[in-house]
């Protein structure tokens, strides 16, 4: 066989279809179409009181929309969410780094770390309700000790994963501490910070849900507790997607984010198939 | 007085595994005094203690005994005064190679404005102006290995302490870079201290071949070929280099013996230096 049989024969040979050739994002937008419509063939045997089906969920949407109910809920959901969150990241970080890299300080405080991470954050709503009231801050604390402890926990193990020639280093060519830190110990722990800030997401959406079912009726968690107390089925999965909308969007822009802070970590380790 | 300086150093490592206490003296005694200017390569079989010894020196890991003195003051930790190349290059995974090497210069306080200059200087060195913004995954061992020696040759420190530098090249790359290291000491008069498992390579660039075995120096090997040592054919085809070559290779296996009983699980680490015989 000459070469441009050869050519020639792989270009007659067409490709055949695979779902391995198509894009992640089609596959999982065929898979959630295929669950939305599955769901909604089914929807007319539902019976309204226990469950809903999207059609109709989505009408209770448009509802809750035109009259601003929604929005007003969702922003006052959101503020004690972020504010918690972002406190969580700040205190979370530096003091995962300081645990991870000083064993003094790991052996002075690590164990309220772990204690507080064992111990379900529901069972202290009662105190903090006497210690914050039932207002805005007690929902802010509650999710900021939700996302607190993954965070710090995450960093304190990336910092003793950083490999200890890496530091040597350092070391050799005399960098200051504070050079170690912010250049070797810092960059080589973003991917498990990145890891902590996802986890977190979750937690500090429980969080938020929690604070205000079991504090002031108020937000998203609010309408959920009205619409149930008066059997509006439908009502109640509008915040209850929303609010997993909500949390699947921020993970993936954290995903994200990684990827634009810590370019090298995708290039090292192997993508799944 | 020498440059540097190792008087009855020790090394002894605890290491704790499932509650027994196992001890490895890594470095048995070992007294070695180098002269300004002077290279002297370190060989011996697979964990005789040749990192370790650089390692002490460079101030990386504390001497259990003994006293280390570089231009006759004791080290205490690291310094400016050496530079270090890594058995396995240890770039920073998240730089760029020529950031790998402003990352030293950055750390000593060099000037801004020459810090960048430098690094671009030290990557030519090495041949690496066409993969200069390559992260480490990107570049090929010997490449790596590559930025490493230019790390360490960026900060111009007196002492150059290299850990199998060439270990990982082709033979080619290995070539050029023996002759620039050559050069380089020809123009710096640096001293320098390597580690290498390859005989010819100790006899090509060494003053003196510090052979060791099991933590101890078992013998030192002078090597009298002129200097500049630019034909590395005529040297390589001379009495002089097949004479000190042989009495290397003897002083690694007069005790073949106690070698085996040392290292008798690690034979594909000492099978290379039998293999260059
Ligand atoms: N951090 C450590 N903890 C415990 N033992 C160690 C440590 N570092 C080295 N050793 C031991 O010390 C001895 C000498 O090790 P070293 O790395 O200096 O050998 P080497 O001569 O450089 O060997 P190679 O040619 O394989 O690089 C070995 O027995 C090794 O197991
Ligand atoms: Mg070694």
């Amino acid at each position: 066989m000459t070469i441009s049989n050869y050519h020639e024969s792989i270009a007659v040979k067409k490709p055949r279809f695979s779902v391995k050739d198509m894009p992640s994002w089609s596959i999982t937008l065929i898979s959630v179409a295929t669950l939305m419509i599955v769901w909604e063939l089914c929807g007319p045997w539902i019976n309204p009181l226990f469950g809903s089906y999207p059609s109709q969920i989505i009408r209770s949407f448009l509802d809750m929309m035109s009259d601003g109910m929604l929005v007003r809920a969702f922003v006052q959901s959101i503020q004690p969410f972020v504010v918690g969150y972002a406190l969580a990241a700040l205190a979370g970080i530096p003091i995962g780094l300081l645990l991870g890299r000083y064993r003094v300080f790991d052996a002075a405080f690590g164990i309220y770390i772990t204690a507080g991470y064992a111990t379900p954050s529901i069972a202290l709503v009662p105190l903090l309700m006497i210690w914050f009231g039932l207002g805005f801050s007690v929902k802010v604390v509650i999710v900021f000790l939700m996302a607190f402890f993954p965070i710090c926990i995450n960093t304190t193990a990336g910092v003793k994963a950083v490999p200890k020639t890496l530091i040597e280093v350092g070391t050799a060519f005399c960098a200051s501490q504070t050079k170690i830190m912010r250049q070797i110990v810092l960059p080589a722990t973003l991917p498990y910070i990145m890891a902590g800030l996802r986890l977190a997401v979750g937690k500090a959406v429980i969080g938020m849900i929690l604070a205000e079912f079991l504090t002031a009726l108020s937000g998203l968690g609010g309408i959920i507790i009205n619409a149930a107390n008066s059997f509006r089925t439908a009502e109640m999965f509008v915040p209850i997607i929303l609010v997993m909308i909500l949390a699947v969007v921020l993970e993936k822009l954290l995903a994200l984010l990684e990827h634009v802070v810590a370019p090298w970590q995708r290039e090292i380790s192997g993508d799944g198939h | 007085m020498s440059h540097v300086e190792l008087k009855n150093v020790s090394k002894t490592f605890n290491l704790r595994s499932g509650g027994a206490n196992i001890k490895t003296r890594a470095l048995d005694n070992l007294s070695l005094n180098i002269e300004r200017g002077e290279i002297v390569a370190l060989t011996g079989p697979s964990g005789c203690g040749k990192t370790t010894a650089l390692r002490i020196i460079m101030g990386l890991e504390e001497a259990s005994g003994g006293m280390i003195r570089v231009a006759g003051k004791e080290i205490n930790g690291c310094g400016l005064d050496r530079g270090m190349v890594f058995q396995h290059a240890e770039l920073l995974p998240w730089r760029s190679a020529v950031d790998n090497i402003r990352f030293a210069l950055e750390a000593n306080g060099v000037a801004a404005s020459e810090i960048a200059e430098r690094a671009e200087r030290f990557i030519d060195l090495v041949g690496l102006r066409h993969a200069m913004h390559h992260r480490p995954h990107q570049l090929s061992g010997g490449m790596k290995q590559r930025v490493g020696i230019a790390r360490a040759l960026a900060i111009d420190p007196e002492v150059l302490l290299m850990d199998e530098p060439f270990g990982a090249l082709d033979s080619q790359t290995r070539e050029v870079l023996q002759m620039e290291l050559l050069d380089i000491h020809q123009r710096t008069g640096k001293t320098i201290i390597f580690v290498t498992h390859d005989l010819d390579e100790a006899v090509l660039l060494a003053d003196r071949i510090a052979v060791m075995v099991k933590g101890r120096l078992r013998e030192i090997i002078d090597v009298n070929i002129e200097r500049p040592r630019n034909d590395m054919r005529a040297i390589r085809g001379s009495e002089e280099f097949a004479r000190k070559r042989h009495l290397a290779w003897d002083a690694l296996h007069s005790h073949p013996e106690d070698a085996v009983a040392a290292h008798g699980s690690e034979t594909s680490d000492t099978t290379p230096l039998r293999a260059t015989a």
